[in-house]
């Protein structure tokens, strides 16, 4: 039968360009290269050495900060935004059009802005005689690109959720005597809390693996993972510690998944 | 009254949270200076300097054709992927559509080191070619992903019923799968040329060999300062993709893309 054939060309392509890389990393995680290749978890043990298990211990932090401070600043708009029914796609159009703008250049546009000597927003506080900040290079800068970058996608799912839930069950609680802080508390919070999971994941995920917000924000002086995996391929030409560094990555990643999806009542989490 | 003026005001602060750089990139695009720190008056010498710039125009040339070229093949490969996968055996479907998340899931670093290692033991020169595979690569899944729904939607037996009517398999897919699945494999094609336009940290770890995309240019120009031309060519590209937006969601009988 023709339809039977119609997935192989995907799946050959999925296993050269999918599984295969994802191979090699793996294989390359677990080599070292002295005079011959072999089998060894040197590199392993090297990415918990405190120089670069300190840029771990601190991507996470800064992802984990992102990631609550997205969730303080979307929650409640969603729920401001879910009080328009009427306006539904241009309210979402206007949270989500950002994006389709070079991320690189957004962020960048933000040096511009925040910049101690020469920036806009100095520029304004020293005309106001007010005292200048300074916040370019120091992780403020970066935790405040991230939450700029990834806040549409915290905002975007618990919309979603928030925006399925029946009115009549609103209701109905009302109905039935609820406050409006126990309707919040015992109806909303619990129906929203897939969209919650989802968001957290879309944020924490890009917010722990980027290299070039640090790169950009921190005036390089701040290494996150993401950075150090990167100079073991672009700079170091370290292959083999490079891959090392991704897996431990990706087993971070693996387990706070793990965790979330432990959280989600529903075991779906498919918000999207 | 109060409450609703606290509400917009949170909005409204929201609002100028994500817009605040993208404004300054603009206003800066009209400024008569090079530099990004003062104001020398208005003027729109770089929208027109901006196509004399053989690095910009090379790039957005660069970046254009591989969003199309990934953004089609990958529509093909994953429409009929897609098909496939539907009418796949429970366990085996399972196992397909586990492989399909992984790029979705997977951090675009890990996506890009892996292509890298790969291309390199294949000995394909990093460039043009291995761009464009890494792109089609990281597309298909959301292609698929945007498909199966619509499959799902069919009536059960339609295929069957096509072929005792006395089409052909082939007659089957091309008149009476795809035209019912179209909304999705338009929504796949055009997710995938936006992620494709967009991406730079894959597209960093698979290119080489003077290659550049736009977001790599920018990539290279953060170091030395962004030349306003770049500004003057976002505002641009940002204009016309607002017009392009505004005129999907305005479609009659719209299968809302945006949203979806």
């Amino acid at each position: 039968m023709l339809r039977k054939w119609l997935a192989t060309p995907y799946i050959l392509w999925a296993i050269i360009f999918t599984i295969i890389p994802l191979a090699m990393i793996l294989i390359y995680g677990v080599t070292i290269d002295d005079g011959g290749i072999r089998f060894s978890l040197e590199n392993i043990m090297k990415a918990f050495d405190p120089i670069y298990f300190k840029a771990l211990l601190r991507s996470i932090y800064y992802a984990l900060i992102s990631t609550i401070i997205c969730l303080i600043i979307a929650y409640p708009l969603a729920l401001i935004l879910t009080e328009k029914r009427n306006a539904k796609v241009t309210v979402i159009f206007i949270f989500v059009l950002p994006m389709w703008m070079n991320f690189l250049l957004r962020t960048y546009a933000w040096l511009t802005i925040l910049e101690t000597n020469n920036g806009f927003l100095n520029t304004v506080l020293r005309f106001l005689h007010l005292p200048t900040i300074q916040i370019i290079g120091t992780p403020n800068a970066i935790i405040l690109g991230m939450v700029y970058n990834f806040l549409p996608f915290m905002i975007l799912p618990i919309y979603n959720v928030l925006s399925k839930i029946d009115p009549y069950v609103l209701e109905a609680a009302f109905d039935l005597g609820a406050s409006k802080l126990t309707r919040f508390v015992k109806v909303i919070l619990p129906l929203s809390i897939p969209g919650v999971i989802s968001g957290i994941t879309m944020v924490f995920m890009p917010a722990i693996t980027t290299f070039v917000i640090p790169k950009l924000l921190g005036s390089g002086k701040i290494n996150l993972i993401g950075n150090l995996i990167e100079q073991q391929f672009v700079q170091s030409y370290n292959w083999y510690f490079g891959a090392s560094l991704s897996l431990v990555l990706m087993v971070i990643i693996l387990i706070s998944m793990g965790i979330l999806n432990r959280v989600d009542p529903s075991r779906e989490g498919g918000a999207l | 009254m109060i409450k609703s003026g606290l509400k917009k005001l949170y909005m409204g602060l929201v609002f100028i949270f994500l817009y605040a750089p993208i404004v300054t990139l603009i206003v800066f695009s009209f400024n008569d200076s090079k530099s990004r720190a003062k104001w020398e008056g208005f003027t729109l010498k770089w929208y027109a300097n901006m196509f004399h710039d053989p690095v910009i125009v090379k790039s957005l040339y660069y970046t254009l054709i591989i969003a199309l070229i990934a953004a089609i093949v990958a529509t093909l490969i994953g429409t009929f992927a897609a098909i496939g996968i539907h009418y796949m055996k429970k366990w085996f479907r399972g196992i397909v559509m586990n492989i399909t998340y992984l790029p979705v899931l997977n951090p675009d670093i890990v996506t890009g080191i892996g292509l890298m290692l790969l291309f390199i033991l294949i000995n394909l020169k990093l460039g043009f070619e291995s761009l464009l595979l890494a792109h089609i690569t990281f597309c298909i899944p959301y292609v698929i992903i945007s498909v199966l729904p619509k499959l799902k939607q069919l009536t059960p037996n339609t295929f069957e019923a096509a072929l005792d009517l006395g089409a052909t398999p082939f007659q089957t897919i091309w008149k009476v799968i795809v035209p019912e699945i179209s909304p999705g494999i338009v929504t796949g094609f055009l997710l995938s040329f936006t992620l494709s336009l967009d991406d730079f940290v894959i597209s960093y770890f698979t290119t080489g060999n003077g290659v550049q995309t736009l977001s790599i240019t920018i990539y290279t120009m953060t170091k030395r300062g962004i030349k306003p031309e770049i500004n003057a060519l976002s505002t641009i590209l940002f204009a016309a993709i607002l017009v392009l937006l505004i005129l999907i969601n305005r479609r009659p009988g719209k299968n809302n893309v945006l949203l979806d």
